[in-house]
């Protein structure tokens, strides 16, 4: 009986996934509120995000003092996991400045940033070239 | 009016010229558990014989700020004096389901969560008030985390000096060389808060980062 139950629930756990693709233009004209107010409707939503490009790192901190006066205010939000991967340019000069050019033209489009709400998202594990986030079990 | 203006910019002129250097403002910041309570209680018994701050295997034992004033740390015959301002690990999650696996009560657990999200939202506050700031790292687990990112990034973007501390070298899984490849751009060094390993090495990086000041 036990058994039939939680295979019913992990059934539902991984039917109730959804992934947002957001490309950069979604928040590109967005200033810091505007932009943490987007992701943090669609996390709201229990929807991981993947987001063309990155936020920066103010934007960044702004995003977690955001979700730190939900915690607790909103039943059953515990917070977000978030992960960004970039070109890594080392120490190349060269690269590094056509980089910092491409980035002035067209903005952060080499980067992808994956957001999700942390009863969600168990983890997020990044490595220079990789990222890989585990579910929590439902 | 222009005499208003006048009159500031003399003050400010003067106030530079003849103000004496202070205490040196130096944050530590990271992740929950990396250890930063730590060593700010290792930097106070070296050199003023107290704690600054209560530690735990708890995550989030440190929920508010804690400071301590002029500690003044000499290294080959040169003083400096610091204002060492401890601050609560930064997160991006708190779940108060994660400290009732430390037998904490459920009421107590959620009090702790909640102080904790307080704590690092204060944090971050305290960012821009810092005049260097030493990260500290767990060298046993995974240095790629966004939170490490984020912290260094922002302090890079406010031009605060930064040293990276990595810590719990005594740990078998301890990989220094891996914090240093994560963060190429800055002076890494590891040490042992809890041993006192490598402490002569992190006060002569701290002097290093003094200078950038």
């Amino acid at each position: 009986m036990k058994t039939k139950k939680s295979v019913k629930k992990s059934k539902k756990g991984v039917s109730d996934l959804t992934i947002h693709f957001m490309p950069y233009s979604e928040i590109a004209y967005e200033d810091a509120l505007g932009r943490i107010k987007k992701i943090m409707g669609i996390v709201l939503q229990n929807k991981v995000i993947l987001l063309q490009g990155k936020l920066k790192s103010e934007e960044e901190t702004k995003l977690i003092e955001h979700t730190m006066t939900l915690i607790g205010n909103i039943p059953g939000f515990q917070g977000v996991e978030i992960a960004t991967i970039s070109n890594d340019f080392g120490k190349n000069l060269f690269n590094k400045v056509r980089h910092n050019i491409a980035r002035i033209l067209i903005g952060e489009h080499d980067s992808v940033t994956i957001i999700g709400p942390a009863s969600v998202v168990k983890e997020i594990q990044r490595d220079p070239k990789k990222i890989e986030f585990m579910l929590k079990k439902r | 009016m222009v005499m208003k203006i006048i009159r500031n910019f003399a003050r400010r002129l003067f106030s530079g010229l003849f103000k004496k250097r202070g205490e040196i403002k130096l944050g530590f910041y990271g992740p929950p558990n990396a250890g930063k309570t730590s060593l700010a209680n290792k930097i106070c018994q070296d050199w003023i014989g107290e704690d600054l701050g209560s530690v735990s295997k708890i995550p989030h034992e440190t929920r508010e700020i804690q400071f301590k004033e002029k500690v003044e740390i000499e290294k080959d015959g040169k003083k400096i004096e610091f204002k060492l301002v401890d601050t609560p690990g930064i997160a991006t999650k708190i779940d108060f389901e994660d400290f009732l696996k430390f037998n904490l009560g459920k009421k107590e657990a959620k009090e702790r969560a909640k102080e904790a999200t307080q704590g690092i939202i204060e944090s971050i506050k305290w960012l821009d008030d810092m005049d260097a700031v030493v990260v500290v790292i767990d060298s046993s687990v995974n240095p790629y985390s966004q939170v490490n990112v984020t912290i260094i990034g922002n302090l890079a973007a406010r031009k605060i000096p930064v040293l990276i501390v990595a810590n719990k070298i005594d740990l078998k899984k301890s990989d220094v060389k891996k914090i240093s490849g994560a963060f190429p751009e800055y002076d890494v060094v590891g040490i042992s808060a809890k041993s006192g390993k490598n402490m002569e090495e992190f006060y002569e990086a701290l002097f290093k980062l003094v200078k950038k000041v």
